[in-house]
């Protein structure tokens, strides 16, 4: 070997001569590259290499920052650069001359500059921002290779900022004459709308343009926004659902060009595209479904080549079809495929069968049984991804019967891993099985001692949380929970004696929990016993001082009896000297309670656990101090999301000179000033005990319980969201037993297939793997389907919630049934059913969102004489009416009605049409807004149809957009019979958006005692609330400075007459009352505002036949919504 | 598409390109971390790997290793024709391509690369386009020296095995 070394080593001066011979300047640059690479392949050892680079790199400093040196070397140096860079080497000097080669560079030199930046920067380095001339300048390049270039740069990263001041451009390349900038600028605006879809909100239109482009790659191209925007919103999109079939027939029968084939199948990319945008449309969809059945089996039929390529299709096909509203011919193709999948030799395609079985087998567990062998024997696949494939498959399948089968397969696959993420992953879901579908206590107990022994300290910190809240909330049976508890105080006591050193501290809290609090259910163990094998962790050196706190804990609350006290003693004197303050309280309450038994029973009271928490999420009780510290001068509590908000505005680019320094100071000490407050009073609330108590508000007994979950305190405040969350995901899994125990099909009893495989022990795995999918039927038709299938369910919470949430799992559990139904005996007949399932479903939501607010109190209406006043209010209104309501007086009755209901205050204000918004069978609501010189007051009428008169209605309005303020004395409290009720609200605008909407709750009781509602929405335009702004000159002027968002764009001017730009300032006052400032030759400034305070300036330049506006406003999003509505006032005149 | 990585047998990154921003460091992390992974694979299994809350689609072409990562919802199989497409495309830009041509004209291939993959999509799939473009933006570039590819394969005997052409295997 060292010869050849030798003698390529000899041989080097020479072919470097005859390289030197087609010479040239560049030469030596290119071979330097050269060198550097060959350079570093000889070294033999890492610290070579970068002493070599860090050289290299030292070298290329110099070069970049001689003013001598040329684009070309700058060329050639960026690569050398690049080539650092990738080895791992930082090169952030080299990053602002990358940007300078690629404003400054000759075309070339150009395309490196361009992919340097885009190698060095992401989206979010701030040196992007000197790119955007650079890029502004190519787009408007005749050079098409530039303009390429820019529009490639363009598509990987830009600053989400700045594609204001380019979208114009790019936006006109979608009419450019050659394909591939059409191509490239979709591409470019397909990434904006990823980054920022409400930018390029305006343009929709032109996307369908580039949907039809006669050129197959812009329609390509095309498809990735329509992707995108479908899967966000299908209902938008179903009027497309034609034009995508079509396209996938022409596409199927090869009407492409041949360039776009593939191994000789036609544009597969684009093929799996269509797939995927007509399962997002055919989803839940039987109307657009039915379009695409006949494409869907051509493409199955078509993909006939053994090769890769329609293997992709097929699979995205078979996604497709068992996403889409089911056709059994389809499912059955379907499955047969699967089955090719699955069977397949290629590794790939298994792996992929597998994952289209785990996507399937919900809807349809026949398809597991066939495959049952397969499955079994990828359990024992030596390749781990197949395992992993094959676990989470079953995992899918577990019920009752099999759920000890399975987690051991988990539990083994699990103890030989070592990745964190599946581990995590494994672990949870390990624990969900278990807690749903646990046969015993023991085996119950077990498992979980597994999972945390396993799970070590990465897992889910819920998974210990809820394995807690389960033993001490207990189940439905009193003496089953008295079980399960002395059964994980047996087997822990026996973990602790053996080698508790080597558990996890997670594992070691969660045992210390449950012996300080159960070790007394186990009435021959000595409290001693317990004492000391607790005492034994604190004493083991791997125990965190987070775990000895648990521990401490435990001993407080089962130190007893003489020898007990003297163990606890002798841990108080070493740790309430500890440094650590956490356990030095600790040890201090123990030394008090373990020596006042009566104030240990108050304080920790035994099966505190399964007592009700009551917990002030609103923390009054520190109202006083929050007053005290605020009267000393504290800055308020701001929320996190307006800290983060003012974080974000802060980092935010300011176009702006800079301001004083001053604000900024102090408001950076305010903001820092609030959280250390907050984590005082957090402090104070949550770990001290000792504090509360001398408070004496709350019930000692609740400071127990408080306190054992001091430091996981989340826990408390989640347990209603953790709670429906289990719940919901019973939901489907119940749903097949159901199903076939309501419908009773007994013609498809699925019979366990006979297996060849003649070894006994893989048919044994089977039957006991697939036992709950083969016999469910037959369980079913007994007629008892969840008797035994959930085992530990929780036991409810609160009236309210309880009732509320388990309709709804019943609602969810019999849609899906029908949904599983159909799937399973082609009934096509279901779909009324799923509906009409749905629909009280739908009903239970408001309901129970309405309940909420109402409990709070929030919004509650108080009233004095409303009925007088309402009377007197409409009798002036008639009379004024005549002359102040141009408004249609409708054919129908009740328009008219409510028009004279309008207040007399307004009788002289423009309103808005009265617009029937809900209605029940006893109350009509409509509203209209009027709009007043300083504010826009909508009006809410709510008419009672019925014959009696309905006391108590709460109205209560909601908004993201809109502050909703109640006027007056506006609020209602009943409705006669056959009378109207008025309703005045004030709205101001929080959040400037191009439509606002609020959105409203009428509740009521009848008479009868059942309670009402009545949902209703209400939008408007943001135009409504836009007011003229009188200014100078100079004060528009000096206000232009001063705002920091803005937003710029080309629209079309209007040409009446002579002067286009009065024209079309003419019609934007008219329109969106804007008021035009001045007029100077070309150039137009405009100004309005937002209601009171929200100033937006507007400055326009006639140009070239377009109007460039340039819209800033100190608000922001609302230059960019006032652009659109000016665009759209220009487009409809 | 988040990320493509290409590296040799040995671990050495010979091209990366990113479609999601990332900091170096975890760039550098993900990148160690992904390439011990994908070389301690043997030959027969899966090319697929689940990986964090990713999937990573990897193929062997000779010396070299394409690596792509996608989201679960993405097409495990379309994105091995991906790298499929990728490699025809250099195999038919360098003329039967080797590692040390992608060594040596890195730039080259990031820029089929780009003519490709836009944004982590597929841009234009039709091969002969593709290479339309790249050779229109060549053609700007004066005479540009291709030999050296030819004669630095000879010239370090370390290389040797990265010479030989991907398609071979």
């Amino acid at each position: 070997m060292s010869d050849v070394v030798e003698k390529t080593l000899t041989a080097l001066p020479s072919l470097l001569s005859l390289d030197s011979h087609s010479g040239s300047t560049k030469l030596s640059s290119s071979s330097k590259l050269g060198n550097l690479i060959r350079g570093i392949t000889e070294l033999t050892s890492k610290h070579e290499e970068e002493k070599l680079i860090q050289r290299e790199l030292a070298s290329i400093k110099e070069q970049v920052s001689s003013p001598n040196t040329s684009m070309r070397q700058m060329k050639e140096l960026m690569v050398r650069a690049i080539y650092c860079e990738m080895l791992g080497y930082e090169a952030s000097f080299s990053y602002i001359h990358a940007i300078k080669l690629a404003q400054q560079g000759t075309a070339l030199e150009k395309r490196v500059g361009y992919l340097a930046v885009s190698l060095f920067l992401n989206e979010s380095h701030e040196l992007l921002l000197l790119l955007v001339n650079t890029v502004l300048k190519d787009l408007q390049s005749t050079n098409l290779i530039e303009v390429c270039m820019a529009l490639t740069v363009v598509s990987q990263m830009f600053p989400k900022d700045m594609i204001p001041a380019i979208l114009p451009l790019v936006e006109e390349k979608l009419t450019h004459p050659k394909e591939i900038i059409r191509r490239k600028a979709v591409l470019a605006l397909y990434k904006f709308y990823l980054i920022a879809p409400n930018q390029v909100q305006h343009i929709h239109n032109k996307f369908r343009k580039a949907l039809c482009d006669k050129d197959p790659g812009v329609m390509t191209a095309s498809l990735h926004i329509y992707l995108q925007m479908i899967q966000e919103n299908p209902e938008g999109y179903k009027d497309l659902t034609a034009s995508f079939v079509t396209i996938l027939k022409q596409v199927v029968a090869g009407k492409l060009p041949m360039d776009f084939n593939y191994h000789s199948v036609p544009a597969p990319w684009l093929q799996i595209q269509l797939l995927r945008i007509l399962a997002f449309l055919g989803k839940n969809d039987q109307s657009s479904s039915e379009i695409m059945y006949d494409i869907l089996e051509e493409s199955l039929r078509r993909a006939e080549i053994n090769h890769n390529i329609t293997y992709a299709i097929l699979y995205e096909c078979v996604k497709c079809i068992y996403t889409i509203h089911p056709k059994s011919e389809l499912l059955e193709k379907a499955a047969k495929c699967i089955g090719n999948f699955v069977l397949s030799t290629k590794i790939n395609l298994k792996y992929l069968g597998l994952k289209a079985l785990t996507y399937v087998v919900q809807q349809d567990p026949k398809l597991a049984l066939q495959h049952q062998v397969t499955i079994i024997e990828c359990l024992d696949h030596p390749d781990l991804i197949i395992k992993r494939e094959t676990l989470e498959l079953l995992f899918r399948i577990t019920n009752a019967q099999n759920v000890a089968v399975i987690v051991e397969k988990m539990l083994e696959f699990l103890r030989g891993n070592k990745d964190d993420y599946t581990t995590i992953d494994l672990v949870g879901k390990v624990a969900e099985l278990a807690e749903k579908y646990a046969p015993n206590n023991e085996w119950f107990i077990e498992t979980m001692s597994t999972v945390f022994s396993v799970g070590g300290d990465t897992m889910q910190p819920d998974i210990p949380n809820s394995f807690l809240k389960l033993l001490s909330e207990g189940f439905d049976s009193v003496e089953e929970d008295r079980k399960l508890k002395l059964f994980a105080v047996d087997s822990y006591v026996s973990l602790l004696q053996g080698e508790p050193g080597k558990l996890p501290q997670r594992f070691l809290q969660v045992i210390s929990w449950v012996l300080g609090e159960y070790s007394y259910l186990r009435g021959e163990l000595d409290a001693a016993t317990v004492l000391r094998l607790l005492a034994k962790l604190l004493d083991t050196k791997s125990t965190s001082s987070e775990t000895k706190s648990w521990v401490l804990m435990a001993m407080t609350k089962v130190c007893e009896g003489g020898v007990g006290v003297s163990v606890a003693q002798e841990v108080c004197e070493t740790y309430s000297s500890s440094l650590d303050t956490a356990l030095r309280q600790r040890a201090q309450e123990l030394q008090h309670l373990s020596q006042d038994r009566d104030l240990r029973a108050k304080v920790l009271p035994r099966e505190a656990g399964s007592e009700p928490l009551e917990v002030d999420s609103s923390l009054s009780f520190l109202d006083g101090f929050v007053s005290e510290a605020l009267a000393a001068g504290a800055a308020p509590y701001k929320p996190h999301h307006q800290r983060q908000e003012e974080l974000a505005q802060a980092k935010a680019l300011s176009m702006e000179p800079y301001g004083l320094p001053i604000s900024m100071s102090s408001c950076s000490i305010a903001d820092r000033q609030s959280p250390t407050l907050l984590s005082v009073s957090s402090g104070l609330s949550g770990d001290s005990p000792s504090l509360s108590q001398k408070g004496g508000s709350t019930t000692p007994k609740l400071d127990g319980v408080k306190r054992v979950w001091g430091r996981q305190g989340y826990l408390v405040q989640t347990e209603p969201v953790e709670e429906s969350d289990l719940v919901e995901v019973t939901g489907p899994l119940q749903s097949p037993n159901q199903q076939a125990g309501a419908d009773g099909p007994p013609s498809q009893t699925p019979t366990l297939k006979p297996t060849p495989q003649p070894e006994q022990e893989k048919q044994q795995l089977a039957s006991s793997l697939f036992v709950g999918l083969g016999s469910q039927s037959s369980l079913c038709l007994m007629g008892k389907p969840e008797a035994t299938t959930q085992r530990f369910r929780r036991k409810a919470k609160g009236p309210v919630l309880s009732s509320s949430t388990g309709e709804q799992i019943s609602n969810s559990s019999v849609s899906a049934s029908s949904m599983a139904n159909n799937l399973l005996c082609n009934d096509l007949l279901d779909s009324n059913i799923t509906s009409e399932t749905a629909a009280p479903s739908l009903e239970q939501t408001p309901q129970l969102s309405r309940d909420l607010p109402a409990a709070n109190g929030a919004c509650a209406v108080e009233s004095t004489d409303r009925d007088v006043k309402e009377n007197s209010a409409s009798l002036i209104g008639d009379n004024r009416l005549v002359a102040a309501d141009p408004a249609p007086r409708g054919d129908r009755g009740k328009l008219k009605d409510f028009s004279a209901h309008l207040p007399a205050e307004f009788s002289g204000l423009c309103h808005s049409d009265i617009s029937p918004l809900a209605s029940n069978q006893s109350l009509d609501v409509s509203a209209c807004h009027v709009q007043k010189e300083d504010s826009l007051v909508l009006v809410v009428f709510m008419y009672n149809s019925s014959d009696d008169a309905i006391p108590h209605i709460l109205l209560e309005l909601r908004s993201d957009e809109l502050e909703v303020s109640c006027e007056g004395d506006s609020p209602v409290e009943e409705a006669r019979s056959r009378s109207v009720a008025v309703c005045q609200y004030s709205l101001t605008v929080k959040k400037p958006s191009v439509h606002v909407e609020v959105a409203g709750t009428v509740s009521y009781q009848l008479p009868v005692g059942t309670s009402q509602s009545v949902q209703f929405s209400y939008k408007l335009p943001l135009t409504s609330f836009i007011r003229p702004l009188t200014v100078s000159t100079e004060e528009y002027g000096t206000m232009w400075l001063d705002f920091s968002h803005d937003t710029k764009q080309k629209l079309t001017p209007i040409c009446l007459g002579q002067e286009p730009l009065m024209d079309t300032l003419n019609v934007l006052k008219k329109k969106l009352k804007l008021h035009v400032v001045e007029i100077i030759g070309m150039e137009g400034i405009v100004a309005c505002r937002v209601l009171r305070d929200q100033p937006c300036l507007m400055h326009c330049r006639l140009h070239a036949g377009a109007l460039s506006v340039w819209l800033r406003s100190p608000v922001p999003d609302l230059p960019d919504c006032l652009m659109y509505h000016c665009q759209r006032a220009l487009q409809e005149h | 598409m988040q990320f493509m990585l290409l590296f040799s047998r040995q671990g050495k990154l010979r091209l990366q390109k990113w479609y999601v921003p990332l900091s170096d460091k975890e760039k550098k992390k993900i990148t160690r971390e992904l390439v011990q992974t994908v070389l301690a694979r043997k030959p027969k299994m899966c090319s697929f790997l689940e990986w964090r809350d990713l999937k990573v689609v990897y193929k062997r072409y000779a010396s070299l290793y394409f690596c792509c990562a996608i989201e679960h919802q993405d097409n495990e199989l379309i994105t091995l024709e991906i790298i499929h497409r990728y490699v025809e495309l250099l195999d038919k830009y360098f003329g039967s391509v080797c590692e040390l041509d992608i060594i040596f004209n890195f730039e080259k291939a990031y820029f089929i690369l780009d003519e490709f993959l836009l944004g982590g999509e597929p841009q234009e799939t039709s091969k002969k386009t593709v290479l339309k473009a790249i050779e229109q933006a060549d053609l700007l570039q004066e005479n540009v020296d291709f030999q050296m590819r030819l004669f630095a394969g000879v010239m370090v005997p370390n290389m040797v095995s990265e010479s030989s052409g991907l398609f071979q295997n």
